[in-house]
């Protein structure tokens, strides 16, 4: 018997999401998470590629020890609803790194739901997530961040940018934060906007063809989600993987 | 080279070029002043195919082709360089990148085989070095934290790697400072006079054109040529001004 209570779209966490893709999941679904334990001084880097063609739910929970250090880089492109949901625990001084890009057309939602706990003083979190969407698809970024009354010292910073490259497609984000130390940095930018005409124009005046100009603006886009990735060749595969999506597209 | 007839255009609705015709032959540098609101840069902007610059009337032939009927980056392949008055900043994206996918895409076009990564460092270094412009400026964003000099310096580089048949250069001389004004004059002579290239030179003042000596220079105003000599025409209007001179 099941007692799982499927979300609802009152739930924050959820407000964005697609209900219809939901309800073709099996309730268990819904209660499955990965739980990744960091130890103490630990250091511990995954890379997900979303990348299905039906509804995908991956969620993490990540309970990142004292000083150690959690990094996640994903690209999300699933075909229908894709969301990765983390929840993270930080320990003293541990930090979270973590880089997302959603990127898609048709008429999906691709969604980055975080929920990051600095429990303990000294503990660092850096979110820096870009939506590069067309069609009628739609790119999120869910950010909820909890300061615990001990965690002084806190240094918590989201960044979220999107990119619309047509009419009709869109991008929500909604940072949230629970502060209840008071002496902590919480820093959280937004931004949508439009491909740079100017831009465009000048890349064209020298000779790039349309799809070539608008790859190389939207890799330098995205690229930033995957700065503080240390490795290279990750970062190609992931910025490829991203790309590959915008290729099929032309 | 470049045959422009009877050429009228708006943006936006308001009519900027009203009936321009000019003929610009190879090996021959043209200049184009004229007061502010004349239409110099819709004159760059159309010739290059900005959207929003939209051709009513007349025509323009460059290299045998309607050049008005081709995209962009087609006119660029064909030989057509437009110097930006205000070079636009591309966060994130090198200009050794964006310089190099550039040329070789223009290269693909013309049917020949791309430039691999040593031998475009050697041409980028050398024009560089043409223009007295750091290679570990190439390396940046394409034009990002440049000053204005360096954006202008950077467009000749620019225009040397491509290595263009015609040049449109819009107030290249503009945020230069003497030194650099020279260096950009030198750089223009050196990758443009030459007998199978024209260049038109779109300027405010006679100080570039101490440098670039050109051919003809023509005034222009009200989106129309309304006086065309040698150079000595430059020098009339920079001692009595438009308004006595055109």
């Amino acid at each position: 018997m099941s007692t799982i209570a499927p979300p609802t779209p009152k739930q924050e966490e959820w407000r964005y999401a697609d209900f219809a893709a939901l309800k073709t999941l099996a309730p268990e679904r819904f209660d499955e998470w990965e739980t990744v334990e960091l130890a103490p001084g630990e250091t511990r880097r995954e890379c997900l590629v979303l990348k299905g063609s039906a509804p995908e739910l991956h969620r993490i929970r990540l309970v990142v020890g004292k000083g150690a250090r959690a990094e996640l880089f994903a690209v999300n492109a699933g075909g229908d609803y894709a969301r990765l949901e983390v929840q993270v625990h930080l320990a003293e001084g541990a930090h979270f790194q973590f880089g997302g890009v959603t990127i898609g057309g048709g008429e999906a939602t691709r969604e980055f739901v975080t929920r990051t706990v600095h429990a303990e003083p000294g503990a660092t979190s850096d979110q820096v997530v870009r939506a590069v969407h067309w069609g009628q698809a739609t790119g999120n970024f869910l950010g909820r961040i909890d300061v615990a009354r001990a965690a002084q010292k806190t240094d918590a910073a989201q960044d979220f940018r999107a990119l619309l490259l047509e009419r009709g497609a869109s991008a929500n984000t909604k940072p949230e934060l629970e502060i209840f130390a008071d002496d902590v940095k919480c820093a959280h930018g937004a931004a949508i906007g439009q491909m740079d005409e100017a831009a465009r124009f000048y890349m064209a005046a020298r000779g790039l063809p349309p799809e070539a100009a608008r790859a190389l603006l939207v890799r330098a886009f995205i690229a930033d989600a995957f700065a503080a990735l240390d490795d290279a060749g990750e970062q190609e595969r992931l910025l490829d993987a991203a790309l590959a999506v915008l290729e099929e597209r032309a | 080279m470049l045959k422009i007839d009877n050429l009228h255009a708006e943006v936006g609705g308001t009519p900027i070029l009203n009936g321009l015709s000019l003929t610009v032959n190879a090996g021959e540098v043209h200049a184009i002043m004229g007061p502010n609101g004349a239409g110099k840069s819709t004159l760059a902007y159309v010739l290059g195919g900005r959207p929003g610059y939209e051709v009513t009337e007349g025509s323009v032939t460059f290299a045998g082709q309607n050049l008005l009927a081709l995209e962009p980056h087609e006119r660029a392949a064909l030989g057509l360089f437009l110097g930006f008055q205000y070079p636009v900043e591309i966060p994130g994206v090198s200009n050794v990148q964006f310089l190099r996918e550039a040329l070789n895409a223009q290269r693909k076009a013309r049917g020949q085989a791309p430039l691999s990564g040593g031998e475009f460092l050697k041409l980028a270094r050398e024009k560089a070095a043409l223009l007295r412009l750091d290679m570990e400026m190439l390396k940046r964003p394409v034009n990002v934290g440049f000053s204005g000099g360096e954006k202008k310096r950077a467009e000749m580089v620019q225009m040397g790697i491509l290595d263009p048949a015609f040049a449109v250069l819009d107030e290249t001389d503009s945020g230069l400072d003497i030194d650099a004004l020279r260096i950009v004059g030198e750089g223009i002579n050196a990758i443009m006079r030459k007998p199978d290239k024209g260049v038109l030179l779109i300027t405010h003042y006679q100080r570039l054109l101490d440098y670039v000596r050109p051919d003809f220079v023509h005034v222009l105003s009200k989106g129309r040529i309304v006086k065309s000599g040698g150079p000595e025409l430059a020098l009339q209007l920079e001692e009595q001004g438009y308004e006595a001179v055109a």
